[in-house]
Formats: C-alpha cells, structure tokens, sequence
C-alpha cells in the first residue's frame, strides 16, 4: 500500500491504496463518492470521465499513482441541490437526461471542454463527447443543454 | 491488477529498475493499451515503470529543421502543438483520429507505435514521415528506423522490460512538400480504421514532377506498411491524375489485408484501398503552392 496525496474537488486528500488500483476505484470504493459511474471499465463508454488537471479523462484507465499531486474534479464536487451548477441547469432545462448514467460523465467532459472554449460551437461539442455513450437521449438534447450551459456562463470563460 | 508500479523521475532511474527486475517490468506511458492487456492476461509484468513524470520525455522541440516529440507526450498534445501543425499538419490529424478525447488526453504517440498495432493512426502518419525512434537501454542508446520497430502484430521489435523509447524525430514538412491522412471509418470516434493511409509528396521545383513520394497503408499487414514500389513509380512522374491512378493500383498489389468482421474483409478493402491511395496522394501534392495538378475533382473525389 501507498499514500497517494491529491486535490479532490477543490479539497486535498490523503488515501491509502494500491497503486495500480484505478482512480474510479478508489474514488467509489474507498471515497464513497459514487457520481462518477462504472460502466464498461475499459476507456469505450466514458460513464467515469473525471477532469484531472483540466482535461478530461477516462479513470477507469488511470492507475491511481497517475493522480499523486493532481487536482481532479468529479460530478461529486459540481453544486448542490439548492445551487445546481449551470450544467446541470442546463441538462434539466433541455431534457438531456434520460435514464441518468452517462449523466455524470457527459457532464464532466462538458466542464472540460467549456473550461476550456467558454463558447463552443456543435462541432466541438460532438468533438468533446464523442467518447461518451448515450443510449437514451440520442446525443441532440445533450448538445442543445452544453449550449444553454455556455450561454448561462455569458462568456465569462468557463462554467 | 497485481503488480508493483514505480514513477520514474530520470531516464537512468528507468533503466536502474528494468535492471533491478530482469525480464519482469514494463514501461507504462498512458497506459490505455497495456493496462487492457494485463487485465486480459495478454501480457504480463511485476512492475510498471510509469515514464510520464520525466520532464525531457515531455517536450516537442524543433531544432534545425528536425523535430523531436518526447515519449511521453499525448495525442492531444500533438495535435494542438503549433510546431506539429506547422510542421507535420498530418500528424496533427491522425493524432485527432484516436480513440475519444479522454483517450488522447492520456495517450501518448510513443504508445502507438509500442503497441505495434497495424492501424494505429498516429503510427501510420510517423511512418509517412520516415520517423526515427530513439531509444534507451541497458547498453546506451540507439536509433531506429520506425518500420524496424515492428517485428508482427502487435508485436515490438522494442522490449520494454529493459529499453525504453526516449523520443520520436522526423524532418520537418518544407514548402515544396505536402501531406495528407486519409481515415475510412464507420464512427468518427473510438472506432479503428477500416483502412487509413497516410502520404507525403515533394515536388520539383517546376511543380511538375514528383521529387519524391511516401505513401503508408494500414492495416494490410504488421504494422504500418509503405508501398514503396508505388512510391518509385512516382518519383520523377507528371504531377497528373493518370499517373496517381496508376501508383495507386501498383500501392494496393502491395498490400496483404486481413479480412474483418467488423471493419471490411480482404476483397472489399482491395478494392477501396487504390480510391484512399489516389485521394492521399492527390490531396498531398494540392498542399504544395504551385504545384501543377490540375484538380479533376471527380476523379480525386470518387
């Protein structure tokens, strides 16, 4: 066992582990934080994309040792229910949410992309989510909702 | 997964471990590969070394003429690199071919070529560019032609349980050449190709003629395959439509494809393949200012 020592929304974290455990691990099974979803385990659905140090990744796919000293952001950290995040606005406003999985990870790869480009245009939406499966919404909504997100932030250079 | 993993802070530091567990380790870069391939017992190490904390492995750096990508640097990081796009604008589009986004954050090109995978798109667009690895081992460092870095599918001719590969370099594009990477997918994302190819055309100076031509198919063998007999037929050639047609069909008699469920078989990617030659080859010598193409766009575009 290792401490691995990192910033975990916005909060600096000390944590036990096995450094080939996989972030997603360790995030739901020794942090209990459960937003961030499980689904096919090998970097194809993107339901357990996290932001590490600004950019989005699959953490499914980073062995644990890869977050020692990084920030990482997960939906976990995004809002509350009384001060929803503007995305998360967004994705109620626009109906992009079905069953929910691919929620939490659509919604991170999103955060990346508008802290990065504050106004995106559709390309560069499908661009930044094309790695995240959604079997319910057909994709328009969720399209349609990172624009309202962008619009909420007003230019204002990310959300 | 069971095994030690090591964060490498020098390339020496890499090579003290590798010595430390003889034919037991191996090199982790992003990773996006080799984690899948433990956890489906395709291959197997005691320890990882992760090479990406070391600062040199990082860069991508333009020295007289000859660029140099660390080992350690992403597909997303190519691709948005000014050098790269200034330099190489096909890699910067082959890099933008892999995997997701959250795949290319963590990827790195260096990986690509290590996997040994035959349609890798980074790979195929390094090989157009007559890439170099540089690598590092027990007994100092060597240079390799990247066609040397494959010995079959999926397998490397690079053994990262006592070398690693330092650093990819290749000329820099100059003015009277062009590129192009062309991809035939079935999805945009997170799909492998179902052919790609990948050319670079130099020109006389008249604009005319072909000085020299490279042209990289994939995947219709072990590892990325130049068709150098077509390349020869091009040298000194009329920059025409005529005499890209038949390079193109001379490209496809040296290609060997495999047939795919899911990605085309044999036949269908034989017959394709001529068309992705013809367009790359065409779309190259366009890039050039003044070149004497002349644009029958029926013809490229078919």
């Amino acid at each position: 066992m290792i401490t691995i020592h990192f910033i975990l929304n916005g909060q600096p974290v000390n944590v036990e582990v096995m450094a080939t455990d996989m972030l997603l691990d360790v995030l739901r099974g020794t942090l209990h934080l459960t937003g961030t979803k499980k689904g096919c385990g090998k970097g194809e659905c993107g339901a357990c994309t996290v932001i590490m140090n600004g950019r989005a990744v699959n953490s499914c796919m980073v062995p644990v040792a890869k977050a020692d000293g990084a920030r990482i952001d997960t939906i976990d950290g995004l809002g509350d229910p009384d001060h929803l995040h503007p995305l998360q606005e967004a994705f109620i406003e626009a109906g992009a949410v079905q069953c929910g999985f691919c929620t939490p990870g659509m919604i991170m790869a999103a955060k990346a992309l508008l802290d990065e480009y504050p106004d995106p245009s559709d390309d560069e939406i499908k661009e930044a989510i094309a790695g995240n499966y959604c079997r319910c919404t057909g994709y328009t909504k969720i399209i349609k909702a990172i624009h309202i997100a962008a619009r909420m932030s007003n230019g204002k250079g990310g959300v | 997964m069971k095994c030690g993993y090591y964060t490498a802070s020098t390339i020496e530091d890499v090579i003290a471990r590798q010595r430390a567990h003889p034919g037991k380790s191996a090199v982790i870069a992003g990773g996006t590969d080799i984690l899948l391939d433990i956890e489906e017992g395709k291959k197997n190490a005691d320890l990882l070394i992760d090479v990406t904390q070391i600062p040199e492995l990082n860069q991508i750096e333009e020295m007289g003429g000859r660029i140099r990508i660390g080992a350690a640097v992403t597909h997303a990081a190519a691709e948005k690199s000014s050098v790269i796009q200034r330099n190489a604008r096909l890699l910067a589009e082959a890099c933008r071919s892999v995997g997701s986004l959250q795949i290319r954050n963590i990827a790195t090109l260096a990986g690509n070529v290590v996997s040994a995978q035959p349609a890798a798109d980074a790979a195929v667009a390094l090989t157009a560019l007559d890439a170099e690895i540089e690598i590092a081992g027990q007994d100092g460092r060597t240079t390799i032609p990247i066609l040397k870095a494959y010995k079959g599918v999926g397998k490397s001719a690079i053994d990262t349980s006592s070398q690693l590969v330092t650093a990819i370099t290749f000329d820099a594009l100059n003015k009277n050449q062009g590129s192009a990477f062309i991809r035939l997918e079935q999805r945009t994302a997170l799909a492998l190709p179902m052919l790609n190819v990948a050319a670079v055309t130099a020109l006389n100076p008249d604009g005319k003629t072909f000085a020299w031509v490279r042209i990289v198919m994939a995947p219709v063998g072990a590892g990325p395959v130049r068709a150098f007999k077509a390349e020869k037929s091009l040298k000194d050639a009329p920059v025409t439509m005529d005499a890209i047609k038949a390079a193109a069909e001379e490209a496809a008699s040296e290609a060997n494809p495999r047939s795919s469920r899911l990605r085309g078989s044999r036949e269908y990617r034989l017959e394709v393949l001529p068309v992705l030659v013809r367009r790359a080859v065409a779309a190259a010598a366009e890039e050039v200012p003044g070149h004497g193409l002349c644009l029958e766009k029926e013809a490229v575009r078919l």
